[in-house]
């Protein structure tokens, strides 16, 4: 066995993986003039990240964390209500049986091979009649469905929540409905952890339905609000790109802190959930 | 088995299953099935206006948009992009995840976990994000790549415009998404029983051999997902583009067919015609992945 040449691969490799976010911290700590001197990863002249920092958080009347905070809301609120109706939904579907969930079934796997961008439009459509369009809510109520959630949570109730517990609570006069969130939601959590973290990145990371959705820069999510940053100039001349940079940095330490914290209940949800389709 | 566990629902919790797939289905039908019927009945109407100064107005064109859609240079030069992102993305993203998971599920690889996080990361940035990233990196005044072209003194090609372009884009999906898919091939391997390696190594196999023949064979099922899901997010291609293209001359207005639906729905205030080309795209994914899913069901592999 070749040992050293596979290692080597798997070092570059992780370079690879790991040169765009070291450029960020890097950059993160230059400022505005030493973004263009000092190019790619040579240090700048002085250390300006609290600088940045500072700066970032009063320019445009402190913009940029009313983004981040309508990030966390619409991730958030967004993947709080799809986990629980996706537990619900995949517990009923796995453990019990009922007219129409086959045809159930059915659409859910249907509506996991439909685009999610094919959708927005319409949906803005949807939203301008219902009134909705440009509040958080048009954001906020279309991240609330998750077909491949429900299909997680089926599968992992399948295998995890034994018909015997569930027998045995009966015998004790649990119904059905306390059954599900004191003993199956308990045993399912591992798949509910996946399945939030999973729905607040997509949210998180979806730049098309708020762009569709949203006018009015204050309820911008930042991603959105740093690709305006990024595209339009203020009126006073530059594209500022040193808030650009150091609101990238900013913008992604939340998921990765999760993403770090979580891992082990976020790999066993998705070992069971790979698997089968 | 007891006598409890085959006993039907008491009659009164009957409805248990139906209250609680309700809230599913309720937003369901209204987010996702809903917009589905509000596209197609959008793309059978037209705009058409009386006179310059006229009001426009909704009118019933039947298929009139969709023989527009398929007649359309601006969508077939889309579309044809699109497949050549296809052609740079998948192939590469999908090889280079498979040979890392197995090589992160064989014993004798070190720095195991380190990898694994490292490979992963991108996932968790968002793809606007990285794409801006990215965009630094070609961007020949905060390039890293132009100044290391430079060092060696030959001038760096410009990344953000014509055909490289494509291929910048390519790269950044290829960053964003190996990872995230070695992730899931790296679950399928280990729920595989230890006892299928131990009787190959028994028979005198070696960890490549095990790698080739008996691990790869066991991740067709996942590397087939991998691909479907991929077909399905390069079908879309929208974000890379549409954060690029302040940067670039290159990213027209047409330049996939999910950006010029974007335009003809908010630029060109085209909305059927929008419409009939988001349902045209939505179809050819939908009809493309599950022939792909049934080629491989009906092949046994998944």
């Amino acid at each position: 066995m070749k040992r050293l040449p596979v290692q080597i691969v798997l070092m570059v490799a992780s370079v690879y993986f790991l040169l765009p976010l070291a450029w960020v911290v890097v950059n993160a700590t230059k400022g505005s003039d030493d973004l263009f001197s000092a190019v790619g990863f040579a240090p700048g002249e002085r250390f300006a990240l609290f600088g940045n920092l500072a700066e970032l958080g009063a320019y445009q009347h402190g913009l940029f964390w009313r983004w981040m905070l309508n990030s966390v809301v619409y991730a958030g609120a967004g993947a709080a209500v799809a986990t629980l109706l996706a537990a619900l939904a995949g517990y009923a579907m796995a453990k019990y049986t009922f007219r129409g969930s086959r045809t159930l079934s059915v659409l859910i796997l249907g509506a996991v091979l439909v685009p999610t961008t094919a959708l927005a439009l319409p949906l803005y459509f949807l939203m301008a009649d219902l009134g909705l369009d440009n509040t958080p809510l048009a954001v906020i109520l279309p991240s609330c469905v998750s077909p491949i959630g429900v299909y997680l949570a089926r599968i992992y109730a399948t295998s995890s929540v034994p018909d015997a517990v569930m027998d045995a609570a009966r015998v004790d006069g649990v119904g059905e409905y306390r059954m599900f969130f004191t003993v199956a939601a308990r045993l399912m959590s591992p798949a509910l952890v996946t399945i939030f973290l999973f729905q607040f990145v997509a949210v998180w990371n979806n730049f098309f339905l708020p762009l569709v959705m949203l006018n009015d820069r204050a309820l911008y999510p930042v991603t959105l609000g740093l690709v305006d940053w990024n595209a339009t100039p203020p009126s006073s001349g530059n594209v500022i790109y040193h808030l650009v940079v150091t609101g990238a940095l900013v913008s992604i330490v939340p998921l990765v802190a999760a993403f770090l914290l979580l891992q082990r209940h976020w790999r066993s949800g998705l070992a069971a959930g790979s698997v089968t389709l | 088995m007891s006598h409890t566990v085959t006993r039907p629902l008491a009659r009164r919790n009957r409805s248990v299953p139906y209250v609680m797939v309700a809230p599913f289905v309720l937003v369901f039908a209204v987010f996702f099935l809903v917009p589905i019927g509000i596209a197609v009945v959008q793309s059978l109407h037209g705009t058409e206006r009386s006179g310059l100064l006229g009001r426009p107005q909704d009118v019933f064109v039947g298929l009139g948009n969709y023989a527009e859609v398929f007649a359309d240079p601006s969508f077939h030069s889309g579309l044809l992009r699109v497949l050549g992102y296809v052609g740079l993305t998948i192939p590469v993203m999908l090889v280079l995840s498979a040979g890392f998971a197995l090589a992160l599920d064989s014993a004798v690889v070190r720095l195991r976990r380190f990898h694994r996080l490292t490979f992963f990361l991108p996932y968790a940035i968002p793809v606007v994000v990285a794409t801006l990233i990215w965009g630094f990196f070609y961007q020949p005044k905060f390039s890293p790549i132009a100044a290391a072209f430079e060092a060696f003194g030959i001038s760096a090609p410009n990344l953000l415009e014509g055909a490289p372009l494509l291929g910048s884009i390519a790269n950044v999906a290829v960053w964003q998404w190996t990872g995230y898919n070695m992730i899931i091939l790296v679950a399928a391997l280990q729920a595989v029983p230890p006892s299928v390696y131990e009787a190959a190594r028994l028979d005198g196999c070696g960890e490549l051999a095990l790698a080739l023949r008996i691990k790869l064979p066991l991740l067709v099922p996942a590397l087939l997902l991998a691909f479907i899901f991929s077909l399905i997010g390069a079908f879309q291609l929208f974000n890379e583009p549409a954060v690029l293209r302040p940067l670039s001359s290159s990213v027209t207005a047409d330049y996939t067919p999910n950006v010029y639906a974007y335009s003809k729905a908010f630029t060109d205030a085209q909305p059927g015609y929008a419409a009939a080309i988001a349902v045209v795209l939505a179809l050819a994914t939908f009809v493309f992945s599950f022939v792909f899913l049934r080629a491989g069901q009906r092949k046994g592999a998944l």
